[in-house]
């Protein structure tokens, strides 16, 4: 066990933080803006292509630093530590171009990559559906061959950023009579055409984060199918498991941040002087120590034995179990400011009711955790 | 960064997973603790073995191992709730290897390391300490009373043998006049916080054994003809078992790296293992006995033995809300050192 950094790791981590501290992006567009906001990303996203570190994870050929496992927690550790965004191209970068990676033909790869990697093409995921959420695999959208083209009907759900994505990762149906499992496959579609109705969804927040497609007889040129007709589902899950490997390490230093602001707030009002809010904070700081190390314990045994532990789906629930008490506690150590509409904290606060449900949600977690990690048996479905 | 044990670390823990499987299963434990004797001839087998001295210096007759070390080996016997006063011995024994003179070191540590001499360790108000576990057999008493820390041995002090309602190790009550003893002038709180170590790793042994026991018997017991794992009233609390025990297993090593590796941070670390761990304890094998039903609530089955070691071990030198309070104030006190930079 040793819970330090290695000298090549520390090196990475210091050229990547000074490289941050000298290259602040520029200053963010006022509230309520979205368009604004995304184009100040995509900026963003362009000055880390421009200097390397827009993917470091990816492999040197494609664009990266090939980069370890250890490193790129790093990458996502210090992003969230310097407050600085994400990548505009987020999903492109952490699902989207891995997915390639490991299931595109070599056209597709020398043809999507790039692109990804600069911004300059923006992704977005079209899996769920409004019939489909944690049952993913009984989606509806069909895609029929015509000629050299698939054409596709139906609808997806919850795609974030599908007003500037030009590519869509997305599932569909083709194969009507196969279990529902094998009858998927896996496009790159192009979301500018007309076939194609992106609608904002507002969430609790009141922000439109999210959108919903309307797909009503859109081509998809045959060349586009990623990993073979039929083998939707096999190339969706490496897609899904990509979702929580990098991100978490950002999200868990966001918690200790947020964490932070409250403590100081909690200490500034004197409460934290007040046994009870006392206990509170300390049992978010536990909770927030044990995701940072749950998550180094869940890629050590990544790196060791080539697979992850049970930490993987205990981290996720943990995250978004703790988020929703810290900005419920916020409520009562801040006060108004919470409840007050467009605020950060109210922001916070609403925003976090979402994190046990994206993303896979808390009860299914506990499932995966009950029937995969300790082997319980699974009560049959309603067919 | 590497979570992972090394190879002769494994091997430890392979080891005694394998004797303690032998030699303690819950028939013994059971005889034990029914019988209100202590399980002599394991004791005599690990120390041959050397436990107790697997972290005491080699200079005072201990294999100089480190803290996780000791901590695997405290998982493994909290796992098979082993009726030997192995956690007792060693707390003391960290007491003054920590807080003791070199001559004091030299006089009481190869005892207790080879096991010649059991130990044991009680926090006392007024010169009385309750509960002591470990107390009426041991041969030298450590007393933590304010901030200070003496040993003594049984002559100079009271020690009345009582039960707490853990039978697998016997309890007492020590008492000791003011000047009785000897002190120890050292830096307690470094034992102190390597003691809560070593509790936490024992806790979570126990954590992982009322799960694995627990996860067995809803895949066996059927009702309404289906196994009652297969509710999701039951599995979900499984899956709150293993997060539990997760939470506090990553803890706890964190802390035993924390104690050999990176002394600074472990006043933090050992609060954070003993919080996780006291809480995991008390739940986990709470739920072990409401997944088991009415049988889980008989003297017969044996989550009860877990449930109770949990119950002391969560208690033992703080249990979680004491933790978080320390918790609390390194918050405090990090927003001070933040404000005046």
């Amino acid at each position: 066990m040793d819970l330090t950094f290695s000298e090549r790791e520390l090196a990475f981590r210091d050229e990547l933080r000074g490289w941050l501290a000298d290259n602040p992006p520029d200053e963010r567009p006022a509230n309520g803006d979205e368009g604004a906001d995304h184009a100040w990303r995509r900026a963003w996203q362009r000055r880390l292509y421009d200097a390397g570190w827009a993917a470091p994870a990816w492999p040197t050929e494609y664009g990266g630093r090939g980069a370890s496992l250890t490193e790129s927690a790093i990458y996502f550790e210090e992003i969230g530590r310097a407050r600085v965004p994400l990548p505009a191209n987020v999903l492109g970068v952490l699902l989207g171009g891995p997915t390639l990676m490991v299931w595109g033909s070599d056209e597709q790869k020398e043809r999507y990559l790039p692109p990804i990697l600069s911004a300059e093409e923006i992704w977005c995921q079209g899996f769920s559906e409004p019939e489909a959420g944690s049952d993913l695999a009984s989606l509806k959208t069909r895609a029929v061959k015509d000629g050299e083209d698939w054409v596709v009907t139906g609808q997806k759900v919850w795609t974030s950023g599908a007003q500037y994505s030009k590519w869509c990762m997305l599932v569909a149906r083709t194969d009507f009579e196969a279990e529902k499992h094998k009858g998927l496959t896996y496009f790159l579609m192009d979301m500018e055409q007309d076939a194609v109705q992106v609608r904002p969804l507002r969430q609790i927040t009141g922000d439109p984060e999210f959108n919903e497609l309307f797909i009503e007889e859109a081509r998809i040129p045959h060349a586009n199918v990623v990993g073979g007709v039929g083998n939707g589902w096999k190339v969706a899950l490496t897609t899904l498991m990509n979702e929580r490997a990098g991100l978490g390490f950002a999200l868990q230093i966001r918690l200790r941040h947020l964490l932070d602001d409250l403590v100081e707030t909690a200490t500034a009002r004197g409460l934290l002087s007040d046994p009870l809010y006392a206990d509170a904070l300390a049992d978010l700081h536990l909770r927030c120590e044990s995701i940072r190390l749950l998550s180094w314990k869940g890629l050590t045994d990544v790196e060791r034995y080539g697979q992850p532990g049970p930490e993987g789906s205990l981290t996720k629930w943990l995250w978004s179990e703790t988020n929703q008490k810290l900005t419920q506690l916020a409520v009562d150590i801040v006060g108004p400011e919470t409840l007050t509409a467009n605020t950060d904290w109210s922001y916070e606060m609403l925003r976090a009711r979402g994190n046990s449900i994206e993303g896979g949600t808390t009860e299914v977690l506990k499932n995966i955790v009950a029937e995969r990690v300790l082997g319980l048996p699974r009560l049959k479905a309603a067919a | 960064m590497d979570f992972g044990l090394s190879d002769d670390q494994r091997e430890i823990q392979r080891t005694a997973r394998q004797l303690l499987a032998e030699r303690s299963p819950f028939e013994r434990v059971r005889e034990h603790a029914e019988g209100g004797q202590s399980g002599e001839a394991l004791w005599r087998e690990v120390c041959e073995l050397g436990w107790p001295g697997i972290a005491i210096a080699e200079k005072y007759g201990g294999q100089g191992l480190g803290r996780i070390e000791l901590s695997i080996l405290c998982e493994e016997l909290g796992s098979s709730v082993a009726a030997i006063p192995f956690l007792p011995t060693v707390l003391a024994s960290t007491l003054i290897e920590q807080a003791g003179s070199e001559e004091q070191c030299e006089r009481l540590l190869p005892g207790l390391a080879n096991g010649e001499t059991k130990g044991a360790l009680g926090v006392a108000v007024d010169g009385t300490a309750e509960l002591v576990i470990g107390g009426v057999d041991a041969d030298v008493l450590v007393l933590i009373e304010d901030d200070g820390a003496r040993v003594l041995a049984p002559a100079d002090a009271d020690v009345a043998s009582t039960a707490s309602i853990d039978p697998t190790r016997s309890a007492a009550r020590v008492s000791a006049s003011v000047d009785a003893g000897e002190d120890l002038a050292g830096e307690v709180a470094g034992g102190v916080d390597r003691g809560l170590v070593a509790i936490s790793s024992e806790l979570v042994g126990v954590c992982d054994r009322a799960l694995r026991m627990t996860v067995d018997y809803v895949k066996e017991r059927k009702q309404f003809g289906v196994p009652v794992g297969s509710y999701q009233a039951v599995s979900h609390r499984c899956a709150q078992m293993l997060l539990e025990t997760e939470m506090a297993r990553s803890a706890a090593a964190y802390a035993a790296w924390s104690a050999d590796a990176d002394p600074a941070s472990l006043p933090e670390a050992s609060a954070l293992a003993k919080a996780a761990a006291s809480s995991a304890g008390c739940e986990v094998t709470a739920s072990a006995i409401q997944a088991h039903g009415g049988i889980g609530f008989t003297w017969e089955a044996d989550v009860h033995w877990l449930y109770k070691r949990a119950q002391i071990d969560a208690a033992l030198l703080g249990g979680a809300k004491r933790q978080r309070a320390r918790l609390a104030q390194v918050l405090a006190d990090r927003v001070g050192a933040a404000q005046l930079r």
